[in-house]
């Protein structure tokens, strides 16, 4: 399970700002709905499952973006 | 019950690039809510800044240079307590601290004047050339360092040490070198400038993240506030900066305050590396240029050092605002040449 780091919000503009490091970071739509999705602790698979409910978008596609964009937010120490 | 009235004097009006913290001090005394103030400035140079800006300055003094020695300084401070009857004094630059240490009792005693300020031994052993020592003595991770007091010593330094190294000057200054050749440069400017000896310190990669807080000299953190420069000068100097969330840092910072029992104010300089290991950089026993960004997140430090010193019940610093920030601007100020003539010949705007 991804766990989003504490006191992490993103507002509706995009704008993302870590209060532990000062780091700030700008996220477009899917972005944002993927980090909320974490923070309300949904799994993987489902949150995949929503994307390509949403998007038209093949699942090998949609998997591997999933996967880039998670390992940005450990790259930027956004998750636990 | 009215509110009380001080007068304050403050050095370090040098609003520049490198900025020294008066203007900051001041215009956080300004907004003291717990007294009103009439701000004396003490200035070195008759083109600092903050001797023009009239509405934070009531009033300017030439002071001596801090080699003018402890008894010419005491002269002009008495001189300058008969016109204002000063009740306390924030001396702002590393270079000056000494002095005014050892002036505190009889300032105190002689002309009722008051400081908030670490003792000479607390004041001593935070030096950048001792720091390494300090910081294995409670327990803080400090990069190792070596003085050197030649430019001869490097090779062998650094042959330990490895590149890149930081070459440091005992006040101020930080060059970072890759090679010998470029560490006996920067060894020559900054020993030049600010004498010797000069630091030789290990090099770590990782964010700057610094402190501004005051202790009461009982081993208590009055307040502390974290920041992390955002966009930082070719000096180093912080031009835009935002508070944190740190309770790791805030931590070591009591921890800090405890072991030392630190009277007044202070700026720790950390390194936080990749791992999130925190290296203690450098102590500074005065408040930061940027002290008034910890007045915007809720702390009003330099009130709260002017009140303990005064006698007044002060409470610690419960929180701060996290995510202020703060962007520095330069501004060019219209003056008259008279005002600069005054200053230049009497010593006094």
């Amino acid at each position: 399970m991804v766990k989003i780091k504490k006191n992490i919000a993103v507002s509706d503009t995009g704008f993302l700002f870590n209060p532990m490091t000062g780091d700030s970071f700008s996220v477009n739509p899917i972005g944002q709905e993927i980090i909320r999705a974490f923070q309300e602790g949904k799994g993987e698979e489902e949150i995949l499952e929503e994307i390509l409910d949403m998007y038209r978008v093949d699942r090998s596609t949609a998997e591997k973006d999933l996967l880039d964009f998670k390992k940005m937010l450990a790259h930027y120490k956004l998750i636990d | 019950m009215s509110k009380a009235s001080y007068t304050i004097a403050v050095t370090g009006l040098n609003a520049i690039d490198s900025p020294g913290p008066g203007l900051a001090v001041i215009r956080a005394l300004r907004e003291a809510s717990s007294f009103d103030v009439r701000i004396i400035g003490l200035s070195y140079e008759a083109l600092e800044p903050g001797i023009y800006m009239h509405d934070l300055v009531d009033k300017s003094y030439q002071v001596p240079y801090p080699g003018a020695g402890q008894e010419v300084l005491f002269e002009r401070l008495k001189y300058i307590n008969a016109v204002e009857n000063l009740d306390f004094i924030y001396p702002n630059f590393d270079a000056e601290l000494f002095n005014y240490i050892a002036l505190r009792e009889r300032l105190q005693k002689e002309l009722d004047i008051r400081m908030a300020l670490p003792d000479q031994e607390q004041f001593e052993a935070r030096h950048k050339s001792k720091l390494f020592e300090f910081g294995s003595k409670h327990g803080i991770k400090v990069p190792f360092a070596r003085a050197i007091y030649s430019a001869g010593e490097i090779p062998a330094v650094a042959a330990g040490m490895g590149f890149p190294l930081v070459v440091k000057g005992k006040f101020y200054d930080a060059r970072v070198a890759y090679t010998v050749e470029q560490a006996m440069q920067h060894f020559n400017k900054i020993s030049a400038e600010w004498g010797l000896p000069v630091l030789l310190q290990e090099f770590l990669h990782g964010s700057e993240v610094n402190v501004c807080g005051a202790g009461n000299g009982k081993g208590d953190t009055i307040g502390a506030v974290p920041m992390r420069k955002l966009y930082i000068t070719d000096k180093g100097k912080a031009w835009a900066g935002v508070t944190l969330d740190d309770e790791k840092l805030l931590e070591i910072t009591a921890k800090l305050v405890s072991a030392t029992q630190w009277n007044g104010p202070f700026e720790l300089e950390f390194m936080k590396t990749r791992e999130d290991e925190y290296y203690l950089i450098e102590i500074n026993p005065r408040f930061p240029a940027w002290c008034y960004l910890a007045v915007g997140a809720g702390q009003n430090q330099p009130e709260a050092l002017v009140n303990l010193a005064m006698g007044r019940e002060v409470s610690p610093f419960g929180s701060y605002e996290v995510g202020k920030m703060f962007i520095r601007y330069s501004y060019d100020m219209i003056v008259d040449i008279k005002e600069f003539e005054q200053i230049s010949t009497v010593g006094e705007l």
